[in-house]
């Protein structure tokens, strides 16, 4: 038996949607699951009524409101609440596709490196156009940090202005390589358990305990993971955001 | 995935994989740039369907359930405090209501109780006057009938001191000496 950690990552077209250029615009595995959690957060927020007192569905939906929310405040002032819909939305879709994605024999999103930059860039050209339509030449004020001496400083601004034109970079690279590393170790574990079995027969059955405990005790590590990149996603959204709205800090 | 294919095929899942890797160009899924396209329009056309439902119909749906409640807690709050501020009002009324009786009874009582003790020294006086009255009249009584009795007292001396002298002497005595003499005894 054979591990293959990669293959879970496959691309697959389902179907072809249309071309652009000579690009075949095809819905995959990938689209699918796109749909999947765009239904489920769908299906959360509109299918969980508005009792007085909420609730199962309802109390999770309210929770997910209301923790986006006070993070947004948290970071970026309640000027952020403006982005409420973009920060909710992107937390929904990649907290709920990651979860999605750890069960087995599904596809992860967010574990393709082009979504994340998808999702990445959307967030700088947010911010970059946001804070250059609030603040005129103004925004471009946070590549020069107060209180810094004369003969630094262009070092330091060379510092920011490489930092922030990195930042979609470390945003999408982040959550991409966190469930791609994520699933492959889950991945290979779980598939020593196999291998140890088939090979070794029942030795190897009882010698697989160890892979399978640990591979329970990653697959919970994952569950967090796939969560906490999703806050992260979001938290570092706000904090760019927050940015703009307030360039000056 | 691989265990959908793994196991019951053992040594053809080597070949299907490969084959798939073959199909895909033989790199790494997530590098592969022809996919990328597909991703990418998909991405945008779920992610904007997402960002569409979530900005006009969750978060306003969601958010106005936790508003309301939070309305209506707020509302209930005040309408608890209304009536917690009523009901310190009632007692403090009863309890100014009940102090303001309390101290009317004590008044009533001391009136009564001055009023009861000036009738009653009145009688007292009015009685003691009356029994020293009676007194004095009594003593002028006892006084008078001590003077009247005093004064027989004196005439019978006189008259049986004159009769005495008489009889041991036979002469009969002057009155005036006589009375003299039993003035100067009874002074004695």
């Amino acid at each position: 038996m054979k591990i293959d950690p990669i293959h879970q990552f496959n691309i697959e077209p389902l179907f072809t949607i249309g071309h652009i250029g000579n690009h075949t615009i095809a819905f995959t595995n990938s689209s699918l699951y796109m749909l999947v959690a765009v239904a489920i957060i769908s299906l959360l927020m509109l299918a969980s009524g508005t009792q007085l007192v909420p609730g199962r569905l309802q109390s999770v939906a309210e929770i997910s409101y209301e923790f986006v929310a006070s993070t947004i405040r948290s970071t970026a002032g309640s000027e952020g609440m403006k982005f409420f819909p973009l920060i909710f939305s992107l937390f929904m879709f990649i907290c709920v596709s990651n979860l999605v994605g750890i069960i087995p024999y599904t596809f992860t999103v967010s574990s393709h490196l082009i979504v994340t930059v998808g999702l990445a860039l959307l967030v700088f050209f947010t911010v970059l156009i946001y804070g250059v339509a609030k603040n005129g030449l103004k925004f471009f004020s946070i590549f020069v940090p107060h209180g810094v001496p004369g003969y630094i400083l262009p070092l330091v601004m060379f510092i920011e202005i490489l930092s922030f034109f990195l930042r979609p970079v470390s945003h999408s690279i982040r959550l991409f390589a966190n469930m791609l590393a994520g699933h492959i170790a889950l991945k290979v574990f779980a598939g020593f358990v196999a291998m140890l079995g088939f090979s070794l027969g029942a030795v190897g059955w009882v010698g697989g305990v160890l892979p399978l405990a640990l591979t329970i005790a990653l697959y919970a590590l994952e569950i967090l993971v796939a969560f906490l990149q999703a806050y992260v996603f979001a938290i570092l959204t706000c904090i760019y955001l927050n940015d703009a709205i307030h360039p000056g800090h | 995935m691989a265990e959908s294919h793994g196991g019951a095929k053992g040594p053809a899942a080597g070949a299907h994989t490969e084959a798939d890797g073959g199909h895909h160009g033989g790199g790494f899924p997530p590098f592969e740039s022809s996919t990328f396209a597909s991703q990418l329009v998909s991405l945008a056309i779920f992610f904007v369907l997402l960002y569409v439902i979530v900005s006009k119909l969750a978060l306003p749906k969601v958010g106005g359930a936790i508003e309301a409640r939070q309305n209506k807690i707020e509302g209930d709050l005040t309408e608890a405090q209304k009536l917690k501020d009523q009901s310190e009002a009632a007692l403090k009324a009863y309890e100014s209501e009940l102090a303001a009786a309390r101290t009317r009874a004590q008044a009533i009582g001391n009136e009564s109780r001055d009023k009861a003790n000036a009738q009653a020294d009145a009688e007292r006086k009015a009685l003691e006057e009356q029994l020293a009255a009676k007194l004095a009249g009594a003593e002028k009584t006892i006084a008078s009938t001590r003077a009247t009795a005093m004064s027989n007292v004196r005439g019978i001396a006189a008259d049986a001191a004159g009769q005495i002298v008489q009889q041991l002497t036979g002469v009969v005595p002057d009155a005036a000496s006589v009375n003299a003499a039993v003035d100067a005894s009874l002074k004695g």
